[in-house]
């Protein structure tokens, strides 16, 4: 089940990977927090995240959850991106065997979750090997 | 004051399934469906794709090439036959997707294959109205045929967006002609998952006829004749249908042949005439000419001349080209295929 309210606030980092730098210590956020992971000051910049980086661990998923059954085996990657942050998302457009560590990855868009067929439709990014 | 093109972009999923996939299920020979449509394989959107992320996929890519802030985009719209949502646009999705909200106008387009080139005239307009600095103007479908029906050969995904604008063209718009009338040759009625067609309506009366009455309206317009014209790119429902039209227009193969996708990607319906365009647009040259004119059933055809400008050089390798996509691909089966459109029935449904 999507819950609407919190997937429509976090759009702009779901759509296009905008995350927060730290204006004392530079440290990239994402997604964006309101207090520094790392030195807990609470001055920042946006930073648009540049969607590219490479496979740091995956997982191959082969008994989905209720709404993403018709993917399996599907892939979900830990990432590093180039900018720094590190996110996990699907590994979208090829074999689960073709998903390795190491791999160089480049963000797209698509559908995140379906509330069923009647619901609201949720859409963000998820990774293609390069 | 001009108006033209001064970004495109396109994507085609990446899953393709052949005419002879097809054919095994159904029991049909796959060599005459091959030479009837002459269309070899269709794109089969990922499950994960819908007319929404192709949207947003092909624009990001023409924004790549227009180079402009997306606060300066005052119209977004979206031509497609297969919009995710009966009621919320997808408009909207895309607007946000290339960060151009909140201060823009936002639609969706509908009139069967010609949804696209519809948004491209509005978008046009607005701005030779200098009611906008730049729009956005998408065509893009995932579209269904029925299982065993002639049109699942050809019924396929992707999509073209344009960034359109009067500074800094790479395509100037010469001119835009349309020819409409009420023609019962395919439809698809509220909540229901396949199209219909009316048999023998869906070639001369309806294609040819529109077809050909607007390019040559629009030619004539403008006192062009084929020669003057380097690429025309009609609609392509099939790989056959643009070979007949292109013929009676009197323009050669090789007229026809760079705007011509259809024999490896299908019918990607709003998606169709403007994918084509944006492959010639990957290869043309400064002071090309380009006829392009879309046709969407029930029925009516958008003509549009376009003229190449020399920026065109500067902006052809800023993102993928069409190519690029076609030329990358996955063949699924059958099975997989109908996994992935939804064709399959399961349990708690
Ligand atoms: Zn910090």
């Amino acid at each position: 089940m999507t819950e609407v309210p919190r997937f429509w606030r976090e759009i702009p980092q779901r759509y296009n990977l905008i995350g927060n730098k730290c204006r004392k210590c530079d440290w990239i956020n994402f997604p964006p927090r309101s207090i520094c992971k790392k030195c807990n000051d609470h001055d920042f910049e946006r930073f648009d995240l540049k969607g590219e980086g490479k496979i740091i661990t995956y997982t191959i998923i082969r008994a989905a959850p209720l709404g993403f059954e018709d993917l399996v085996p599907y892939a979900i990657a830990i990432i590093r991106l180039d900018d720094g942050p590190r996110i996990t998302a699907q590994i979208v457009d090829c074999d689960s065997s073709e998903v390795d560590i190491g791999k160089r990855v480049k963000v797209c868009f698509r559908k995140i979750a379906e509330d069923g067929k009647a619901g609201a439709i949720s859409y963000g990014y998820k990774f293609k090997l390069v | 004051m001009d108006v033209g093109i001064v970004g495109y972009g396109s994507y085609i999923p990446v899953y393709r399934i052949k005419v002879e996939a097809i054919a095994k299920v159904w029991g049909q020979d796959a060599e005459t469906m091959r030479k009837g449509l002459k269309v070899d394989e269709k794109s089969v959107p990922a499950p994960d794709e819908d007319t929404a992320t192709i949207a947003v996929e092909a624009s990001r890519n023409a924004m790549l090439r227009a180079r402009i802030n997306p606060k300066r985009i005052g119209a977004v719209y979206v031509g497609s036959e297969s919009h995710p949502y009966a009621v919320k646009p997808t408009a909207t999705i895309l607007a946000e997707a290339l960060e151009a909200t909140p201060n823009l106008t936002a639609a969706d387009f509908e009139f069967a294959c010609k949804a696209g080139t519809a948004s491209m005239q509005a978008i046009f307009g607005l701005v030779k109205a200098e009611m906008i600095e730049y729009g956005v103007a998408v065509g893009s479908d995932t579209s269904q045929g029925a299982p065993g029906g002639a049109l699942e050969y050809t019924a396929a995904a992707g999509g073209a967006s344009f960034i359109i604008g009067k500074a800094n063209l790479i395509a100037k718009l010469n001119g835009t002609r349309s020819f409409t009338t009420d023609t019962p040759d395919f439809w698809r009625r509220e909540r229901q998952a396949y199209p219909r067609h009316g048999g023998r309506f869906t070639g001369e009366p309806a294609y040819f006829k529109h077809i050909l009455t607007a390019s040559k309206n629009m030619m004539n317009g403008l006192g062009l004749e084929p020669k003057d014209i380097n690429y025309f790119v009609p609609h392509q429902p099939n790989g056959k249908f643009p070979r007949q039209a292109a013929k009676k227009l009197g323009f050669t193969e090789d007229q026809l042949l760079q705007g011509l996708l259809s024999p490896q990607i299908g019918n990607t319906y709003s998606g169709a005439s403007p994918l084509g365009l944006t492959a010639v647009l990957d290869i043309a040259k400064p002071d090309e000419k380009i006829l392009l004119t879309s046709y969407g059933s029930g029925a009516g055809s958008d003509s549009f001349v376009f003229t190449v400008t020399d920026k065109i050089l500067e902006v052809q390798g800023l993102a993928p080209k069409t190519s690029d996509y076609i030329n990358k691909k996955k063949y699924v089966d059958y099975g997989t295929y109908a996994k992935y459109r939804g064709k399959i029935n399961l349990a708690d449904e």
